[in-house]
Parts: C-alpha cells; structure tokens; sequence
C-alpha cells in the first residue's frame, strides 16, 4: 500500500505571531517556519507503518511557496521516499487544497492518506474531512490510534467525551492528532540521504484546479489584550480576593 | 436568509454548545434545527429544540446510521436539505469540526471555522494562529458553513419557542464507516466547556496520582471541572478530553484556576476569554502570570492543599 501524506509550511510553533501594524495578516516575513507539527505526527504515522511492513511507499506531498521544499525535505529525511512540492505563491485555502490532493490521490492511487487534523496558522481544521468528501472516502479524523489491516483501517479518535473508535473501510483518509505518536528528528545521515531523493514539481494548473480565494480577509487584529493582574503574598490573600469575587465554598 | 443548525443532543436534551451556536445562527438569519438520532431520545430532543427561543421550526430525522453521528452518514442528510438553505451552522465541538467540512466541500463552499462574531450578513470573526490573531473574513459563496465557537454566543433560552417539528427521512448508512465503541470519561463534575468555575493542573503534578490528590480535591470543593494542560495529557496524568488550549477545549468560566502551568500559547488560547484567571506557579516568570488576574508565586504542593483548606 502506499500512503499520501500533505504537508504544510507554517510559522514554528514556538514563535509568537505579530500581526502587522496595517492590519493585512500576521507577519511572517523573517519568521522561523517549520512543518505543521500536526503534519510532523503525520508524517512519523506514515514511516511507522512502512517500517511495520504495512505500506510500500510514502509520498510526502505539499502546496505552496518555493520554500516549502524544505518541509517535504523534512518529511523526507523522516523516511518519506518521494516528495511532490505542488508551487504557488497564492494563499491556498483549504477547500482548494483539497481539490488539488484530490487530483493527486486520482494520479497516486494511495490507500491511506495521512494529514494534520489542523493546520497552526489558520486553525481550519478543515482539509482531511474536505478531501474525504471530495473522494466519497471515509475519514478518521483527530487520530490518537491507526491500526491498518488489509481492507480496513480502526482509528481511535480524540472526542469531546474522551476516546471513540470507528473502522473504515479502505481506501480512507485519517487526520492526525497529538497524541498518535512522538515525531523523530531526523538524523544527519538521513538529511543527506533525503537530498537525493525524487521532487516533482507541479502547479495547481497542472491539476487543472480554480485555486481563486472564496474568503477575504478584511482585516486581522491583535486580540483584546489581557493584562497582568496582582499578585498576593499568600494563600490567605488569594482566599480573601477569591471571596471577594463571590466564591463560596 | 435561513440558516439550518444542526443540533447536538444527549439523553434526549440539547447541548449547550448547540445553544449558542443557535444564538449565533439567530444573527445571520432565521433559524431551523435539524435533530439526528435514531431513537426517543432523538425525539426528545427535537421537542426541547422546539422549546428553544428563536427556533422557528424544527427537522427530526430518525435512522439508526445517525445513532453515532458519524459524519459520512450525516453529511448527506445535510447536504440534501441546503437547497431550501442560505447557510449551514453547527458547534465547533469534535463532532461538529467532523462533519462540517464535509458538508462544505461537497456544497462546494470554503467553510468558516470556529466564528466568535457575526459582523454582517456573511461577515464573521474567527481567530487564527491560536488565538494571537482574529481575523475578519467575508464569504464569496452563495451559502455558507460555519462552525461555531460556544464560550462566544451567549446560550439561546431553553424555553420561548414554539416550533413545528417536521419528520423527515433518513438518508441511510453509506457503508464506509462504522462505530466500534466509546471510552468515556466517568465523571460526576460539571462539563469542562459549560463550567463556572474550572480548576486545571500542568505538567508540574509529576504524575497521575499526585494530578488527582492535589487537583480533585480543589475541584470538588468549588463544584468546578477540572482541566489539563496539554503537557499533563501527554504526560498521561489525566485523559484527553480534559485537555484545554489550541487543539483541546476551548473554556471561558467565571473563574478558572492554573495550578502548576506555565503557560504556552497553546494553552492560553483555550482558556484566556475566563473572565478571572487565577495562576499558581512557583515560576514568578511562568508566562501564565502575564495574562492571570491574581497570581500566587508559591510550590503548588504547600499552596493548593492550603487553599482548598482555608476555602
């Protein structure tokens, strides 16, 4: 089998967003970018299963900037064993990310396709259950377990209530949550391997998908700022401002 | 414009979640639930979704393939109704962020994650990159589909309305899918993304036992949920769905105390809408103490003990 993974090309997790004074969007000119850590899980998911001997192949796919080469050279150096970087400098949103994954499931005949439940700039959260959609596939989405078999997959999902178990027939699409496993870093043998390993570049128009945006953004704002408040010296302080706000116990 | 809810319900009552969401939709236009189940319960639910103020009719669709709300199975019933509607809203809850895309993609329509404002007829606010942005976005599509923040919109009255219940048909199994069962939480606290007051633990509890013996406690005396940071999740002190922040739930109670978390944006994003945050943590530095109304700088293992004591 082998198994699709889409990744992303966002702001690290670890950098704190500035929107830009004009209000346009957040800046991320000068910004630490990494792989959409949702992705990151993704993509170790995919490994693990070829190293298990479920799958044959795994094909790391992303849209976007140039640059993004360097999340599918990470996605590579991970274990992933061919890339696809299909280039846009246009915002793509989801609903067209998954019109273009759609055509590239069309082409790559995938059995599963692994992605991040949500992407960490935009928070859509959207693209895994679209795709399915678009394939008429199931979809397991938020994914704290995959056990693949030969025509179905059980996925334990992440829910409100606690954890939910669904099967689904195969082929079917899974989105990863935090807690399916713990990504490697990838070694510096494995980066210098991951450079020889097949890229193709594409574009949306390649797969003959409208990538024209259906949302404008009018403005981004800084949220309502929270300040600090004060702090006390004990816990009789903190009893004391607690019953002043009319905690009773 | 009339707006179809689809409406979240258990034990033959409608979630709170799905009140707001139906406040929210009340903005946009008029409003129809829609109640999927496959038993009374269902039919219960439609009732008090009748009940609810400014529900102007309500759709209930009994077939056992909606028992599990499994989104290849309700995407169609959806789908199939939008002709008669300009927009489709449900909870940002994981059932919802489930099956709303779906619904949007086969509608061919960019849905609109997670609003916490109504600005115009197809206007909305939504924040992105955890909360440290809000974004106004205005919708091109001839319909929409929205999911929508719960701690945003206050909730709809329980009662006020008296709406039509209209049965219609199912749309069946599409057999890709099935539910193999549900590892719930037991427990006799008030609902994490309903409470008043929430009291949540980090990493800092060092381990299950300890999470339980300093946090629960606390909970118990103030009748509050309790929560967790992700670190405490992962570190398998308490189980997912306790989890606050960015990818967790997303809590705004009266009153929600830190106890031993440090304060990663991540987490903030899920709990910094609180109207009072109280933090304890024996970092003075913890990022938590920039956004907490009241701050303690003390070894949560003298202080909370202490506290639940002296309250």
């Amino acid at each position: 089998m082998k198994i699709l993974v889409p990744v992303k090309r966002v702001i690290d997790y670890n950098v704190k967003p500035r929107v830009k004074p004009d209000g346009s969007g957040v800046d991320i000119a000068n910004v630490k970018m990494s792989m959409n850590p949702f992705d990151e899980i993704a993509v170790e998911e995919a490994v693990r299963l070829k190293e298990a001997g479920k799958a044959e192949e795994v094909v790391a796919v992303s849209i976007g900037v140039p640059k993004a080469k360097d999340v599918l050279r990470t996605a590579l150096a991970m274990g992933a064993d061919r890339a696809i970087l299909i280039q846009t400098e246009a915002e793509v949103e989801p609903l067209a990310v998954a019109k273009i994954l759609k055509e590239v499931v069309a082409q790559e005949e995938p059995g599963l396709v692994i992605l991040g439940k949500q992407a960490i700039d935009d928070d859509s959260n959207q693209t895994g259950q679209m795709l399915a959609a678009l394939l008429d596939r199931p979809q397991g989405t938020f994914a704290s377990k995959i056990e693949l078999d030969d025509d179905s997959v059980t996925v334990i999902r992440e829910v409100d209530d606690g954890l939910e178990t669904v099967k689904l027939s195969l082929p079917a699409i899974v989105t990863a949550d935090l807690r399916l496993n713990e990504p490697r870093y990838a070694s510096l043998p494995n980066i210098m391997k991951a450079k020889k390993k097949p890229m193709d570049e594409k574009t949306p128009e390649d797969y003959g998908v409208d990538i024209s945006p259906r949302l404008k953004t009018l403005k981004v704002a800084e949220p309502p700022l929270r300040q600090a408040g004060e702090k006390v010296g004990s816990v009789d302080e903190l009893v004391a401002k607690l019953k002043a706000l009319g905690v009773n116990a | 414009m009339t707006v179809l809810v689809l409406v979240e319900h258990e034990a033959g009552t409608v979630k709170e979640s799905s009140l707001s969401t139906i406040t929210a939709a009340a903005k946009i236009g008029a409003v129809h639930a829609l109640v999927a189940g496959d038993s009374d319960e269902a039919r219960q639910a439609a009732d008090a979704a009748a009940k609810i103020a400014g529900v102007e009719k309500v759709l209930l669709a009994t077939d056992p393939a909606y028992a599990k709300m499994l989104a290849e199975n309700i995407a169609p019933l959806v789908t199939g109704l939008m002709g008669g509607y300009d927009a489709f809203l449900v909870s940002a809850t994981s059932s919802g962020k489930n099956i709303a895309p779906r619904v949007a993609a086969k509608l061919d329509v960019m849905q609109i994650s997670d609003i916490v404002a109504v600005e115009g007829e197809k206007t909305f606010a939504r924040p992105i990159y955890a909360g440290n942005a809000i974004a106004t976005v205005e919708s091109s599509d001839s319909k929409l589909v929205i999911t929508v923040r719960g701690t945003a919109f206050d909730k709809a009255a329980l009662e006020g309305g008296s709406a039509s219940i209209e049965d219609i048909s199912g749309t069946g199994d599409a057999g890709l899918s099935s539910f193999v069962g549900l590892e719930a939480s037991e427990s006799e606290r008030p609902d994490l993304t309903s409470a008043k007051i929430v009291v949540s633990g980090g990493r800092a509890l060092k381990d299950a036992d300890t999470f339980e013996q300093v946090i629960t406690p606390l909970a118990d005396k103030l009748g509050a949920a309790v929560g967790a940071s992700r670190a405490a999740v992962d570190a398998g002190y308490i189980s997912n769905d306790y989890q606050v922040g960015q990818t967790g739930k997303i809590v705004a109670p009266e009153l929600y105390i830190a106890v031993g978390i440090s304060g990663a944006i991540q987490h903030l994003a899920g709990m910094k809408d609180s109207k009072t945050i109280v933090a304890i943590n024996k970092d003075e530095d913890a990022p938590i103490f920039q956004i907490a109304d009241i701050g303690l700088v003390a070894d949560l293992f003298d202080a909370v003990p202490e506290l639940t004591g002296k309250l």
